[in-house]
């Protein structure tokens, strides 16, 4: 049997106890899957697993509450249900995590510049895996593309293939990409001016429809109907269709996130104009990781910094300012 | 108006095409498709800009008709901050809109528009309740549909009445051709911009017939019973089952809306700074529990499925049954194909049809 073969079986299994389990199905178009709610043997049958199973499930589970609920999860969906079980959003043992080991998702928009001159994405007809290649046909033919050039960023830093949390894993343990998130991508952006930088916010948020998106698709945005955008009273951010209200947002968004974010990706997958706003989470996170030592989503007990307090602080040296 | 477009065929070749778009910008603003990051979005041209015509736009034009956010107009309280209620009220008309020309919208998209007009020309008013801020926009916009020369999985224009190279709402057509575009008058509007160009030879209309043929020839076949959809959808109201089952991975964003071109919604709020400000109407989302939150704390879609099941019922039957049929959706597919989750607006017309069968 293949791994999804195993996970099917997995998922059988666990709907003997558990009413839902969130995973993945067939989506609109060949380069895309799309969340399966699974409730019986027939809906187990849509599951798909591997490079296409791109969102983050762990973004329904604060809706689940109170209702036992099941998850299939790659290394970095695991993350995040660490971080809301140690926030106490979710109760771990309302869950039961079935993990395999992910070896990276798909990235459309890098799919997009690979045919660029060929044809869009969306006139790809099919799209078949060959180990560590796709095939595309497409309307010029098939194009073969190797997977690690068309896998997500976050892939090429991963150091949690393998959601360590299971409750039960399907398959052999992947060894991680990496052993350290060097922060490359912030390196490069950081070495452009201040003024640079906020020309480069204002460029890109300039596009920004303000469909929330980002802030929806985030599994550790756990305001979700009480969001300090969409207050009436008080009235924090104006309708105006200007980059300060914009930019307001994404930092509010970001500082709310600081040493919560688990990297996932998902804000920045989800916009549909194509802003980096993972940028602006990266830099926190890599802040918090010097500052406290602490990683968001590696351990579930271990309370996260920004929602405790200790009266001295190791990396931060107040009496010696 | 629709002219005879035998005699209205003009030619572009690429290299003139700058020039064209320059005189263009020269009575107007222009919009035109521009590559930003990953999206291609519709903005104010300047010479030099490339258009973008390789991808599909991200985001339909119908900002340029009805602004993300526009002032309706502007107060000053005047008088003493300590006494507001004495002060003397002033108000101030936001500026008239000047005209603009949109290069390159795509043809689901003009047909969008015609989703929009009768709500905002006072239809259920007998014609009295007028939107004169959309109406005079509307008329001071002039639109250069392209012919699409494929379609993406996710389009599904012909399903609704629509055409990859339908002209409806179009002012001119754009087809690419060997060596440039052609350029065909459908309105006066259409016509007077196209005025400066040279003739297109009989070769190069026959040229563009063949695209525009065989554009029509690469779109999707639509479903037999998409008439039934209004029926289904009614018929499916207090089905909660479904709605839940159809909702269950929608992250209930905006994207959908804000990208769609038949989605008017909108919001009015005072945006002001001390004792003046503006009141402003700007792109509002069904999507959003925010839209239907009463005064008293009573939502009556506080449900992320009762909000899904309002827009795909909006468009699918409550606006079809009171607009002759026209359903308020143009096929654009960039619902789908912009979702986060993926949600399917097809599969949920489909799977409604479906199931209102066998209720």
């Amino acid at each position: 049997m293949s791994i999804q073969d195993d996970i099917k079986a997995a998922i059988a299994k666990a709907l003997q106890d558990i009413p839902c389990v969130i995973g993945w199905g067939a989506g609109p178009e060949p380069l895309r899957a799309t969340p399966l709610f699974m409730r019986n043997a027939a809906d187990v049958e849509n599951f798909t697993a591997g490079f296409l199973a791109v969102n983050n499930p762990a973004l329904y589970l604060p809706s689940c509450k109170g209702v036992k609920t099941a998850l299939v999860v790659k290394g970095c969906d695991a993350r995040s249900v660490g971080q809301l079980v140690a926030e106490n959003l979710v109760k771990r043992d309302e869950l039961y995590l079935i993990g395999y080991p992910c070896s990276g998702v798909i990235d459309v928009d890098k799919v997009a510049a690979r045919l660029e001159g060929k044809c869009e994405p969306g006139e790809v007809t099919r799209l078949r895996e060959e180990n560590e290649d796709v095939i595309l046909d497409t309307p010029g033919g098939e194009v073969r593309l190797a997977k690690k050039d068309i896998a997500a960023d976050k892939c090429a830093r991963c150091r949690y293939p393998n959601a360590e949390s299971a409750d039960v894993f399907i398959g052999e343990k992947r060894a991680p990409v990496v052993d350290q998130d060097e922060y490359a991508d912030l390196a490069d952006f950081e070495k452009l001016s201040l003024e640079e930088r906020k020309a480069f916010w204002e460029k890109e948020l300039s596009r920004c429809i303000r469909c929330y998106a980002c802030r929806n698709a985030c599994p550790l945005c756990v305001c979700r109907d009480h969001c300090v955008a969409s207050s009436r009273e008080p009235h924090w951010l104006t309708q105006a269709d200007g980059v300060r209200d914009k930019l307001f947002f994404q930092l509010i968004h970001a500082t709310h996130l600081a040493g919560r974010c688990t990297g996932c990706g998902e804000c920045e997958r989800a916009c549909p104009v194509g802003i980096p706003v993972l940028t602006l989470k990266r830099a926190f996170s890599r802040q918090v990781e010097d500052m406290f030592g602490y990683m968001a989503g590696i351990d579930v007990n271990t309370t996260p910094p920004l929602l405790t307090f200790r009266l001295e602080e190791p990396e931060i040296k107040e009496r010696e300012w | 108006m629709v002219m005879n477009t035998d005699t209205a065929q003009k030619f572009v070749s690429f290299e003139a095409l700058p020039a064209f778009l320059a005189k263009l910008a020269a009575g107007a603003t222009l919009y035109a498709p521009r590559r930003e990051n990953k999206a291609v979005v519709y903005r104010p041209w300047q010479a030099g800009d490339k258009v973008e015509l390789s991808l599909r736009p991200t985001e339909s034009c119908k900002h340029v008709v009805f602004p993300r956010s526009e002032e309706l107009f502007s107060f000053d309280m005047g008088g003493d901050p300590e006494k507001p209620g004495k002060a003397g009220l002033t108000l101030q008309e936001a500026s008239e809109p000047g005209p603009a020309v949109v290069f390159a919208a795509l043809s689901c998209d003009a047909r969008g528009f015609l989703a929009f007009d009768p709500v905002y020309d006072g239809c259920g008013t007998g014609g009295k309740a007028k939107d004169t801020y959309y109406l005079k926009r509307r008329e001071k916009t002039t639109l250069i549909v392209r012919t699409c020369k494929s379609s993406l999985n996710t389009c599904f224009c012909t399903w609704v009445g629509g055409s990859p190279a339908s002209s409806e709402g179009a002012d001119a057509l754009l087809t690419e051709i060997n060596g440039g575009y052609l350029l065909e008058a459908v309105t006066d509007k259409g016509a007077s911009l196209l005025a400066s160009l040279p003739a297109a030879s009989d070769e190069q209309s026959a040229a563009s017939r063949a695209a525009r043929e065989q554009a029509v020839q690469s779109a999707p076949q639509p479903p037999q019973d998409m008439i039934k959809a209004p029926a289904a959808l009614g018929a499916l109201f207090d089905s909660a089952a479904f709605w839940e089952k159809q909702s269950a991975h929608c992250i209930y964003c905006g994207a959908c809306t804000y990208l769609c071109p038949t989605c008017y919604c909108f919001n009015i709020t005072d945006e002001s700074n001390g004792l003046k400000g503006l009141r402003m109407r700007s792109w509002d989302n069904c999507m959003s529990p925010l839209f239907t939150l009463e005064t008293s704390g009573h939502n009556p879609r506080q449900e992320k499925a009762n909000r899904l099941k309002n827009r795909v019922g909006h468009k699918f039957s409550y606006y079809p049954k009171i607009h002759s049929g026209r359903f308020s959706c143009c096929g654009c597919g960039r619902c789908i194909k912009s979702c986060p989750s993926s949600v399917d607006i097809r599969k949920i017309v489909l799977d409604a049809i479906k199931e209102a069968a066998n209720v």
